[in-house]
């Protein structure tokens, strides 16, 4: 890699002042809203901020097919049982688009799948809450898939071009899966009051988890400040949780839905909802490790891929043969 | 009821059952590529089973829908071949059930699409069209598992031979068939075996795997004689419906 090889030599002053000079072009072009490609030079902070969250990304659409795969063989008719196999089957669709979108800036899916295997990658903590009943597929679709794209809308002008190309694609498949979400919820509101409750009970499951989905508040944010200069990110975590609040709340009011939060109201001066503090405690315990799904999650993964290790060599090896097959031809 | 309503129903259930199992793989495939690839069979098949029960539902008129017929019949209602109710064992069982089911349902919707039955003729030229690259899935595996590494070779002609006792169902005819073939509705089952002979024991070939011989083939699905697995596969899938009669999802 051409820039790494300059990064790596960059110890003589015709050097420093040379990247000093990228460094100023890079920023010109980031600020004049133009797209980084994989053959641009780029700051190795920014490469490196792009392959853990673009890896998280991809990681974590593939454990989210966890905790959505363990209803579609209990799916209540066809009809949703196609559109669920469909979600899930578009979520390892993300995953793929998103390992090869990490892997233009010189990383391999294999490092980055062997990262999230042994636990040292992060994925998004909202997979490692259980789902327990069908209406969390209807929550899981309106709310978690609600604030990813709160989350990913923005992500579509991205600085880095293949990140954002790639987030458009998604963007479309998301609002697919938050509306079949939706409609999942209206069909309970409209059910028995065994499926009210089901219903109920998933809402005060999953709105606290959604809302930690758009990270720490502004204050204790890390990477922040310098993902906004890089144009990776375009909102505060704060603004965007507000957004979703703000848009969620009367969907769930539709719905009849109580919200699981006693400081809710809607602020008539401001135009948003005010909202209680979110439980930063179990937000750090579940990125730690400690949710109620962490372990069995990675050990999901981590038990598929050495089962699969077997076929995955059987397919190297076929492919060696051909080629020798041919090259003898 | 109607030979044509059991006939229905038995290529609705075949259908049904095979992407259930199929769906049990989701997010444990051997790689993401094979998530994709098996939830998008899993998503056809059930697609198939979909028009299929809707149909059949027709057929019986007692005002049932395709969802009711899904979730509402017990085991012995069901009239599936047993070699799709088999369980998934490891990804050279899976391959090799698959392989055996699209070789017959390429072959059975190809006639299917000549049907006298209007409606038939055209799920099957709708599900053909899938089915081909269902095979075509299934043929790459065989291969590159058959003719991989020792390990593969081995686990894929032990999933060939273990499997191969429920393949003698897909050609065993009954009263219902021939009625069937008779009004040139359906194919008759026994016609299908020379042609899907030829295709399977091109595969192995090519696969270096060894075809099994002449054998004692057990068979009872299509009359509602089931294996033990199915009363699970229906205990998972009927849950929510049963669980809350009546309630709409």
């Amino acid at each position: 890699m051409y820039t790494q090889g300059l990064d790596q030599q960059g110890d003589g002053p015709t050097l420093v002042e040379n990247e000093q000079d990228l460094l100023e072009k890079f920023q010109a072009k980031v600020d004049a809203e133009e797209k980084i490609e994989p053959k641009d030079w780029m700051p190795a902070a920014y490469r490196k901020t792009l392959i853990r969250q673009i890896a998280q990304h991809a990681h974590s659409e593939i454990i989210g097919m966890q905790p959505e795969g363990n209803w579609i063989t209990r799916a209540p008719s066809l009809r949703r049982k196609q559109i669920l196999l469909a979600k899930v089957q578009d979520e390892a669709g993300h995953g793929l688009y998103l390992y090869s979108a990490a892997e233009t800036l010189g990383v391999s899916r294999d490092e980055l799948v062997d990262q999230l295997i042994d636990g040292t990658a992060k994925y998004s903590s909202i997979f490692n809450y259980p789902t327990t009943s069908w209406a969390d597929i209807g929550a899981i679709g309106w709310l978690v898939d609600g604030a990813a794209i709160m989350n990913q809308i923005p992500l579509c002008r991205c600085s880095y071009g293949p990140y954002a190309r790639a987030m458009v694609r998604v963007c479309k498949e998301e609002s697919f899966h938050q509306r079949q979400g939706y409609e999942i919820m209206i069909a309970l509101s409209r059910g028995s009051d065994e499926q009210k409750a089901m219903m109920q009970d998933a809402f005060n499951r999953w709105w606290w988890p959604s809302l930690m989905m758009f990270g720490p508040s502004d204050n204790d944010s890390k990477h922040s400040a310098q993902s906004m200069a890089w144009k990776i990110k375009r909102f505060s975590n704060d603004e965007l949780r507000q957004k979703f609040v703000d848009a969620t709340v009367p969907q769930a009011e539709y719905l009849g839905l109580t919200v699981p939060d006693p400081d809710l109201k809607f602020n008539e001066e401001t135009g948003h909802y005010e909202f209680g503090e979110i439980d930063w405690q179990e937000f750090y315990d579940v990125i730690q490790g400690n949710g109620p799904c962490n372990r069995q999650r990675l050990a999901a993964r981590k038990s598929a891929h050495e089962n699969g290790a077997w076929v995955r060599e059987a397919a190297a090896a076929y492919a060696e043969k051909q080629r020798q097959r041919k090259e003898a031809a | 009821m109607s030979a044509l309503f059991d006939a229905v129903l038995r290529l609705a259930d075949s259908n049904l059952i095979l992407g259930q199992r199929l769906s049990e793989w989701c997010a444990k495939g051997p790689q993401m590529e094979e998530d994709v690839a098996l939830t998008n069979v899993a998503l056809d098949l059930i697609g198939h089973a979909n028009l299929l029960l809707g149909y059949a539902a027709e057929i019986e008129g007692k005002g049932q829908d395709a969802d009711q017929l899904a979730f509402l019949r017990d085991g012995d209602k069901f009239h599936n071949l047993l070699l799709v109710e088999q369980p998934n064992g490891d990804y050279a069982h899976t391959i090799a059930r698959q392989l055996f089911f699209d070789a017959w349902a390429n072959a059975w919707y190809a006639q299917m699409a000549q049907s006298s039955d209007q409606r038939l003729a055209e799920i099957a030229a709708r599900a053909l069209k899938e089915t081909r690259y269902h095979w075509r899935h299934s043929t790459q595996w065989a291969l590159r598992l058959g003719d991989g590494t020792e390990e593969s070779h081995q686990r894929m002609q032990a999933a060939i031979d273990a499997l191969w006792m429920f393949t003698g169902e897909l050609f065993a005819d009954d009263e219902v068939d021939v009625e069937m073939a008779e009004q040139g509705i359906m194919p008759l089952p026994s016609s299908l075996a020379p042609q899907w002979n030829t295709a399977i024991s091109a595969v192995l070939e090519e696969a270096t795997l060894s075809m099994p011989g002449d054998q004692w083939m057990q068979s009872g699905g299509k009359q509602g004689r089931h294996t033990e697995h199915l009363g699970y596969i229906l205990a998972e899938m009927q849950f929510l419906p049963r669980a809350y009669p009546g309630a709409a999802w």
